[in-house]
């Protein structure tokens, strides 16, 4: 069944839902509001440092940069700096344009065939745009939740809120990021269920995260303009997390079920991470077709690993050949044993 | 053969719409023309790969060693721990499907698993099961599945269907590079014994005479001196090509094809006519008689066991250093492997073009120069004299070839060099040019006769875009820097552009070219052309005056 993938990763994401409003009522708010936290933080920090260190260790045998621009060769000839590029600064530009614009994605095309037959190729920005508003939001409301880990509320913080809510007039004040996040989500959901190509390389992994950014964002959306959630206890329980100083049995029970919901599907995308393809937001920066500079002509690369190999010498090639060669008047370094 | 049978029609029924059953239930169906044969046993021996045997892809029984599996998971686990690329790649992709219609055999295919997602999924499919623990644990659920005999049939069929273009990277927001994930599969397959005959055949007689074609240096040496000779009567000039010469400034490293096949002939008359008439001191070895690496397409180590002979030779000659000519894969192994593998080449020094006295900065460890960029320095130099109108009779488009562009970036030299000999230079729509051009569908060794179907499939693409432009500019000749490109772009053109010839760009070179004391009366492939025919009346006293009112009367035409 095509939709399994789909289905099953809906379910889990659904019994996570359950098992924290059901754990909430019946008084498990230390265990979801502490103890499965700070599993959570210590297993994503120790789970990407380790995952990062572990590639970082394996060797890069080979200079293999994707060159997608021209070269810098002959100084009247105008290289591409960033697509191509020659120099670490270069390379630098072309990993913050690939990591903060998401580049490549950008050059995204669409091939469809016409009658003739004819290939044509158009621009394709979707997938770029809803990737863009996924994760641009993500990170300013993840920034945004700084507001309940200090007090007062850092500056820098309230910027970002002011800037987040600039569009709107009347209260409570709509964040811009609320609306993407959701939309860009539910895009990028329906695009791997609708799409036959993709729902046929869709895999479970794939729909899990997914489903679970949509029930955190959704939480948290409603959180903030339906539900009615004690504030005060929440930012007591974050700051107290922080400070080491989880607060008592009363304040976690005046949260409502509706928090834990969002925490604890934060506190399993945490620990999913390490383990899972999210890994991307750090192995972008290690993928040597995109952070080594083309100028493989220029500077050598050394292969740590690299080993002789079995050769056929000038020497044993010519010893095969002599005769003929003697015959063809080609130059000889021995003349017949 | 097969090319009689095949119809454009009938290869333009694609049905991009995945079948309803998962990937990981549909098997590939080994269909003759769609998968490549087994190395011949005797060329496996030669090269010490391993297991060599006797079968067809389509026999169900593959006579697999007993502990192929263990084989198979000791030698991924291996290089999981050599390749940072490798690892990265099998655990970042998302899945986004950006690089789902870049892979030219997916387009001409509609096969999902050549979608380079799925392609690599294959692996990672495995990877998941054998090397991490939430594959072990959630199975199938993550992608995961064990290696089984079915799997490592579609690993031969579905790695034996990809060209190593990287076109698919281009496109990937990490940057997951088909090639790589290809490469490291054959280097799989090849433990167990799994190669196919075009890659293993070409790597034993490169090894053992020099050359992929097994041309032995006294064959080379003819081959040369009778390209000499037609040049002679060409051209009237008796040229000089030295082979094996100590001494020499430069040593000149060509791919085999261009002494021996056609149309890669004329870039050789090409090159010859340019290094008379420039007075290049130069050499062409014998041993060192192929710039095309065939072990690319096989393993590391069988590229480096090849590569090596280019600075082993420049070292014994005692050249400055190394220019190397028109090819598509050599220059990857030269560009990006070379010295990594052979080097340092601290025997050579910098390259300096004798006649403008260019540095090439850009080659200062390697010390090797494409031509283009030698003769794109002339040309800026004004140290040859051309004729663009002797290629009047060519309306020429330009196909990047997927290394060069790819994994270098020469993409303005050879445009300079073309727009400076020719008048009539159309560029193929974007998209299907320079860093998005599409491969001939042939490369990475699969330009054979017995996977002709996939071919052509996998040419759809490029052969769709040359029909355009010859439709709309009258387009007569695809060039390009490829020696696989010119051995299997015919076909291709053929097929979905009829009437479309190919060429080099050095060809167009040597028929542009002012040479001192030269009698032409047709180009280099021996075609009486309007710009080569001899004065109509006032007759010119030497040749140069002879061509320049030729070519103006052509213009005034």
């Amino acid at each position: 069944m095509r939709c399994m993938n789909f289905i099953v990763s809906l379910i889990a994401v659904i019994l996570l839902m359950v098992i924290a409003a059901v754990g909430a009522q019946v008084g498990l708010g230390y265990l979801l509001g502490v103890i499965i936290p700070y599993v959570a933080i210590v297993v994503f920090i120790v789970g990407v440092v380790a995952k990062i260190l572990s590639w970082a260790k394996i060797p890069v045998p080979f200079h293999i940069p994707t060159t997608c621009g021209q070269q810098k060769s002959l100084p009247w000839i105008k290289s591409s700096r960033f697509e191509s590029p020659h120099s670490t600064l270069g390379v630098i530009g072309r990993m913050l344009l690939e990591v903060l614009t998401f580049r490549s994605l950008f050059r995204n095309t669409k091939m469809d065939i016409k009658q003739g037959p004819h290939l044509v190729y158009g621009s394709s920005k979707f997938l770029w745009l809803g990737a863009m508003a996924f994760h641009w939001s993500f990170l300013i409301v993840f920034l945004r939740h700084f507001k309940f880990f200090a007090e007062p509320v850092p500056s820098w913080v309230m910027m970002l809120q002011e800037l987040d809510g600039f569009f709107q007039v009347g209260l409570p004040i709509i964040y811009l990021t609320n609306i993407l996040i959701l939309a860009s989500l539910l895009y990028l959901l329906l695009r791997r269920l609708l799409e036959p190509r993709i729902r046929y390389i869709s895999l479970a992994s794939d729909y899990f995260p997914l489903l679970l950014l949509i029930g955190i964002a959704g939480t948290g959306v409603w959180m903030r303009y339906f539900g009615k959630i004690d504030i005060v206890s929440v930012k007591e329980l974050a700051t107290g997390i922080v400070t080491f100083n989880p607060p008592g049995s009363e304040v976690l029970a005046s949260i409502d079920w509706l928090f834990y919901m969002h925490l604890l599907l934060v506190s399993v995308l945490f620990i999913y991470f390490p383990f899972s393809k999210l890994m991307h937001l750090g192995g972008v920066f290690l993928s040597p077709t995109r952070n080594l500079a083309n100028n493989s002509r220029v500077k050598r690369h050394v292969n740590p690993w690299d080993y002789p190999v079995k050769l056929h010498t000038y020497e044993e090639w010519e010893d095969e050949f002599r005769p003929l060669m003697k015959a063809a008047g080609l130059p000889l370094e021995k003349e017949e044993e | 053969m097969a090319e009689e049978k095949l119809k454009p029609e009938q290869l333009t029924q694609i049905d991009y719409n995945p079948p309803s059953k998962g990937w990981m239930d549909t098997k590939p169906e080994f269909r003759k023309g769609t998968f490549n044969y087994i190395a011949n046993p005797e060329s496996s021996k030669y090269v010490d790969f391993p297991y060599p045997r006797k079968f067809i892809p389509s026999d169900e029984d593959w006579k697999l060693p007993d502990n192929w599996q263990q084989i198979i998971h000791e030698g991924f686990k291996e290089r999981l721990k050599k390749y940072r690329s490798l690892r990265i790649f099998m655990d970042v992709c998302v899945r986004c499907g950006a690089c789902a219609d870049k892979c030219h055999y997916f387009i001409g295919s509609g096969d999902p698993k050549n979608m380079p997602v799925l392609r690599a999924e294959l692996l990672r499919s495995v990877y998941k099961n054998d090397f991490t623990k939430l594959g072990r644990i959630l199975g199938k659920l993550s992608g995961a599945r064990p290696m089984d005999e079915d799997v490592l049939k579609e690993w031969f069929y579905y790695f034996f269907q990809c060209t190593e273009c990287r076109r698919c990277s281009v496109f990937c927001p990490y940057g997951i590079d088909t090639a790589e994930i290809t490469m490291m599969a054959r280097e799989l397959l090849n433990l167990v014994g799994l190669n196919i005959d075009w890659i293993t055949t070409p790597v034993a007689n490169c090894f053992r005479t020099g050359n992929h074609l097994g041309i032995q240096p006294h064959g080379f040496a003819d081959s040369i001196e009778f390209a000499v000779d037609e040049l002679e009567e060409l051209t009237g000039i008796k040229v000089d090509a030295p082979i094996n010469r100590k001494g020499a400034e430069i040593l000149f490293v060509a791919p085999s094809a261009d002494y021996f096949a056609s149309p890669h002939y004329y870039t050789l008359l090409g090159y010859l006519c340019l290094f008379h008439e420039i007075g290049l001191d130069y050499t062409w070895s014998a041993y060192a008689s192929e710039g095309g690496n065939f072990g690319l397409f096989h393993s590391a180590e069988a590229m480096k066991r090849l590569n090596n002979k280019i600075y082993a030779e420049a070292k014994r000659l005692g050249v400055k250093w190394i220019l190397g000519g028109e090819c598509g894969h050599m220059w990857r192994v030269l560009n990006q492997y070379m010295d990594t593998m052979n080097g340092p080449a601290d025997f050579l020094e910098v390259p300096k073009s004798p006649l403008t006295g260019t540095v090439f900065e850009n080659t200062r460890t390697t010390k090797m120069v494409h031509i283009a960029e030698f003769t794109a320095d002339l040309l800026k130099h004004d140290k040859i004299k051309v004729d663009p109108s002797r290629n009047d009779h060519w309306t020429p488009t330009f196909h990047d070839s997927c290394n060069p562009a790819r994994a270098m970036g020469l993409l303005e030299e050879p445009r300079y060099v073309l727009n400076k000999v020719s008048n009539n230079f159309h560029e193929m729509p974007e998209g299907t040019i320079r860093e998005q051009t599409f491969c001939c569908g042939s490369g990475a060794g699969l330009g054979t006769d017995e996977n002709l179907e996939m071919r052509l499939r996998g040419g759809m693409p490029r052969g769709n875009a040359v029909r355009y432009v010859q439709e709309k500019y009258g387009v007569n000749i695809l060039l390009c820097m490829c020696a696989i490109d010119k051995a299997t772009l015919p076909a291709v053109c053929d097929f979905w552009a009829p009437g479309t010839e190919v060429g080099g760009i050095h060809e167009l070179v040597g028929n542009a070219l002012i040479m001192k004391g030269e009698k032409r009366s047709t180009d280099l492939r021996g075609e009486e052309t309007p710009a080569f025919a001899p004065p109509s009346e006032d007759g010119g006293e030497d040749s140069e005056t002879t061509v320049e009112s030729a070519s103006s009367g052509k213009g005034g035409e």
